[in-house]
Formats: structure tokens, C-alpha cells, sequence
């Protein structure tokens, strides 16, 4: 059991492309349709909290999921599972990189790398406000421009400016 | 060669920066950037703004949590192996314990009204910071009318065609090499 819950986490660390959010499904087909440890009502009231709890929804999905099948142990081992992979894999690519970073053919890569970044940066925004409903309100629109301004031209902290928001999201 | 000391004190901010970060992700991967960007880059330097942008490139398209990888990269690049370690535990400690907590002692907590309020004030403030990063690093990325024209073309492919980020990312990757490439044999020709 203890040995199933590891390596399914495990494979879905080392095979699940494009962040956290593209792990859930994954997560959601080997838990409850695979191995049948939880139901599909019970991952969905996980995936609820999960997304509204600090921390990546990858770590906290794993960490509870692992809770509910075999308590702390478990939700150690699902956790440990989801990012042992990528611990292998990014120190690996981080000392490549770091040794091969003048390597003529890197430069060309990365050259084509960066202006690709950035706009996928500028694309998940759009994304999530797309998908949060953010871009079908007024107020909503405007306090996504506030927010912007003041972290592109102050030294806010981000930390205080999400929590700042976050109180004007209760108050009002 | 650095101390001992220096190594313990540089190992103790990597895993308070990290702790930080792990705390106040709301959501996922790229919500992290606003906060890894402030601690990483501009108040410890431990990695320049192109570096932060190269680091993405290999974080995002390699399996995993996009927020994991690119912790374990940041401690890679400032301590090696142990830091890697470091940052992973700082990253991830802050969620499993919260999680805990709240498996035990709070059976639903999902529907309270202020936590409600809280995340639907919280949302607007991540997408305007994700952007914010976004136009940050490109105003420092962006500079020739190849880096304008990969830029635009990326997004169009990621909003309008909704391709898979990674398959953008070997785009943009083979395009950069393709470009280094007819840069050299045309300035060759110029000799």
C-alpha cells in the first residue's frame, strides 16, 4: 500500500508536462478511478481546499490525498513521491546549464528561450483571469490594474500587496 | 573558499526565502514568480534577471510543479546540491504542514465566508503581479524585433491556438538556434 501510494505519486511527478494544474487530472485518474482510494466527491472537496490553501495546489493535492488514504505516512510518502523526480531531473539540468552556459549552441537556444518566457508569463495571466471570470467585471479590472501598478512601480513587497488584497476582498 | 559560518548563514536565507515563498503561493506555479522574483533576484541576488528568465525556460518545460522545480534550481545555482535540498524543504514544508493541520483538526473549511472574500480579493492581485513580472522581464529580455516578433507569435500560439506551453517552449527553442545560426554564416559572409 505504503509502496503503491509512493510510486504512483512518483510517476506523476516525472511525467506530468506543464505545472501543477496539469497534475490534477492525473492525480485525479490513478486516486479515484485506478486505485479507488478516494471518491470522486471526496477528490473534489480535496481539490477545493487544496486550491484554497497557501502552497503550490501540486504539494497540498499530494500532502492531502496521502492524509486521507494512510494518515501522516502516507501523506509524507505522496509528498516525498511528487517532487523526488523532479529533485533528479532539475539538479541534473541545473549543472548542465550552469557548466554548459557558454557553450555556443546553449546561447542559441536560450536566445530563442527568452522572449518565448516571457510571454508565456504574460499568457498564464491572461489565463487565469480569463478562467477567474476577472476580465468580465469593472472592479475586478481595475483592481487587477492596481495591483500591477503598484508592483511594477513600487517596492511593495508582493507578499503584502496579496495579503492587502485579500483583506479588501473581506471588507468590501 | 567559504567558511563553514558563511555556508550555514547562506543555507539559513535560502531556507527562510524559500519558507516565504512556500507560505504565500495562492494557487500554483505562476503565482510564485511575483514573490520568487522579489527575493531571489532583486533582494538577495543570487540570480540576475537574465538568468531568472533562462532558469524559467528549464523549469517550465521539465515534468513537475513548475513552483518545485524552480526552487530546487534557485538552491542548485546559489549552493549546489545541498541547497537544492535546502530550498525543497523550505518550499514545501509551510504547505505540508498547513495541509496536516487542517486534515486533522477542520473537517470543511472550503465554504467559510471570509476565506471567500479573502481568495476572491487575492485572485485580481496574482494575475495583476504575474503580469507584472511579465512585463518586467521583458522590458529587460525584449530588445531586437526577433525577441518582439518570437514574443507575440508565442502568445498567439499559447491564447489563440492553445498549444501546449511546452511544445511553444521547443519552438522557441529551435527558432533561437536557427537564429544563432544565420547571424553567424551571414556575418561570415560579411568577412
Amino acid at each position: 500500500m505504503y509502496w503503491s501510494l509512493f510510486k504512483t505519486f512518483f510517476l506523476i511527478g516525472a511525467f506530468s508536462f506543464g505545472g501543477g494544474y496539469a497534475m490534477l487530472p492525473l492525480i485525479q485518474e490513478e486516486v479515484v478511478q485506478n486505485h479507488s482510494w478516494l471518491t470522486a466527491t471526496q477528490f473534489a472537496d480535496i481539490l477545493s481546499i487544496a486550491e484554497m490553501t497557501p502552497g503550490p495546489v501540486s504539494i497540498n493535492t499530494a500532502t492531502y490525498v496521502g492524509y486521507q488514504i494512510s494518515g501522516f505516512s502516507g501523506s509524507a510518502l505522496a509528498t516525498l513521491g511528487l517532487v523526488l523526480p523532479s529533485f533528479i531531473l532539475i539538479s541534473t539540468l541545473a549543472s548542465l546549464v550552469l557548466k554548459h552556459k557558454n557553450n555556443p549552441y546553449f546561447q542559441g537556444v536560450f536566445r530563442g528561450l527568452r522572449p518565448v518566457v516571457v510571454a508565456l508569463i504574460i499568457g498564464a495571466a491572461i489565463i487565469l483571469g480569463l478562467n477567474t471570470n476577472i476580465f468580465t467585471n469593472v472592479a475586478e479590472i481595475l483592481l487587477t490594474i492596481v495591483a500591477l501598478g503598484l508592483f511594477y512601480f513600487t517596492k511593495l513587497h508582493p507578499i503584502l500587496l496579496l495579503l492587502s488584497f485579500g483583506f479588501l476582498g473581506i471588507i468590501f | 573558499m567559504i567558511s563553514i559560518k558563511q555556508k550555514l548563514a547562506l543555507h539559513r536565507k535560502l531556507f527562510i526565502s524559500f519558507i516565504k515563498i512556500g507560505t504565500f503561493v495562492f494557487g500554483g506555479g505562476y503565482a510564485m514568480l511575483p514573490i520568487i522574483q522579489r527575493e531571489v533576484v532583486n533582494h538577495h541576488q543570487w540570480i540576475s534577471e537574465k538568468d531568472f528568465i533562462d532558469m524559467l525556460a528549464v523549469t517550465q518545460s521539465a515534468p513537475g510543479p513548475v513552483a518545485v522545480n524552480t526552487s530546487i534550481f534557485t538552491g542548485y545555482k546559489v549552493a549546489r546540491l545541498s541547497g537544492a535540498v535546502t530550498a525543497l524543504i523550505g518550499v514545501v514544508l509551510p504547505p505540508f504542514t498547513i495541509i496536516l493541520l487542517l486534515a486533522t483538526f477542520l473537517s470543511s473549511y472550503s465554504d467559510n465566508y471570509y476565506l471567500i472574500q479573502f481568495f476572491a480579493g487575492v485572485r485580481p492581485a496574482i494575475v495583476g503581479l504575474i503580469l507584472g513580472v511579465g512585463l518586467k522581464t521583458g522590458k529587460n529580455i525584449i530588445h531586437t524585433s526577433f525577441d518582439f516578433f518570437l514574443a507575440v507569435l508565442a502568445l498567439i500560439l499559447l491564447l489563440v491556438l492553445g498549444l501546449h506551453p511546452f511544445l511553444i517552449i521547443i519552438l522557441g527553442a529551435l527558432s533561437g538556434l536557427l537564429y544563432s545560426y544565420c547571424k553567424k554564416s551571414s556575418s561570415q559572409e560579411d568577412n
